[in-house]
């Protein structure tokens, strides 16, 4: 049981043909945050019951075509659109953010990386929205030190549609500058992540997973779901959910 | 119905920079052919489609680019059909 006596938040995890940050995904929910958590076979039709959806990073169908085309055509991404338009909270981390712009659930697209080179390593992302769920319990301008590990991450959306986007973080050196050395893949205006306008989509390429144990070098992940945990657990967040379905994302 | 060999070309949109483009620019300049001017690089997608006749065909076919084929956020595409 959660505070106040409200239900545990059940998180859910997608698993496509191809997924591979899965299992990651669920053992910090399940086992560093104790909340229930499932994993969602890409064949499901419903998500009843879960109040957080989380598509995981990997290469969802052997990012074929474009990274995430194919994935985004999966049975289960009708339920989660279904789920999302209800004000149901969703996170897309990596290839699940890929998935989810190609499925018009955020605006925007992932294009191969300026370096033309897959990119591991830690970067710096300031944040610029914390009036979201997902970000709740951080500052504005906070800087977050985190993973980042992949091919397709440079943002794009047409100049016209940059001033509309809820940019939600953008990489950052470590004093939280932005600047074009600390922008890794060529992202426009350095967009690390977004949200939909309603704010209850987030799509992210750095993964909040690898860096919730001080074991792996780093705590910072923590503090996104924290922040969905403590926002599932106040009472006005079923209300909200329900003022959220009579908008249209 | 007849077969029809459909062609589809993808491009990246004129205002998308091709980093992969430009890669392959640098190398034809390194190999002497300096008189390429600029290298766009894209997909060629074929299909073999059974339908009644060739407009049907590229109406559906243009269906299946602007929902699967390509993206049009950042991509153009040209139907050829015989």
């Amino acid at each position: 049981m959660g505070i106040r006596g409200l239900k545990m938040p059940n998180f859910g995890v997608v698993v496509f043909p191809g997924s591979n940050c899965d299992h990651d995904c669920y053992h910090v929910i399940k086992h560093v945050f104790d909340q229930g958590c499932e994993f969602v076979w890409h064949e499901e039709k419903s998500l009843g019951g879960l109040n957080c959806v989380i598509l995981p990073g990997g290469f969802s169908y052997g990012d074929y075509l474009r990274t995430g085309a194919i994935a985004r055509f999966s049975p289960v991404m009708k339920a989660v659109e279904k789920f999302a338009l209800s004000g149901g909270l969703v996170i897309g981390i990596c290839n699940g953010f890929q998935i989810l712009v190609e499925a018009g659930l955020l605006p925007g697209a992932l294009m191969k990386n300026s370096s033309l080179k897959f990119v591991c390593k830690w970067v710096n992302i300031r944040v610029e929205n914390n009036n979201t769920p997902f970000t709740h319990l951080m500052k504005m301008g906070d800087v977050l030190r985190i993973p980042i590990a992949h091919g397709d991450g440079n943002y794009f959306a047409p100049p016209d549609d940059i001033r509309d986007l809820n940019v939600v973080f953008r990489y950052c050196n470590r004093g939280g500058r932005i600047t074009p050395e600390s922008n890794p893949n060529g992202s426009i205006e350095n967009i690390a992540g977004i949200c939909n306008r309603q704010g209850n989509i987030l799509g992210m390429m750095p993964h909040p997973e690898r860096c919730s144990e001080e074991l792996l070098g780093g705590e910072d992940g923590r503090l996104i779901f924290e922040s969905v945990i403590s926002w599932l657990e106040r009472p006005e967040s079923i209300r909200e959910i329900k003022t959220y379905s009579r908008t249209k994302v | 119905m007849k077969e029809f060999i459909v062609k589809i070309e993808v491009k990246l949109k004129p205002i998308i920079l091709d980093p992969q483009g430009k890669a392959v620019l640098t190398a034809l300049h390194n190999l002497g052919y300096d008189e390429v001017q600029e290298t766009r690089i894209g997909k060629l997608i074929e299909l073999k489609v059974k339908d009644e006749n060739a407009e049907n065909v590229k109406e559906r076919v243009q269906e299946m680019c602007k929902k699967l084929l390509a993206n049009p956020v950042i991509e153009d595409f040209v139907v050829k059909v015989d």
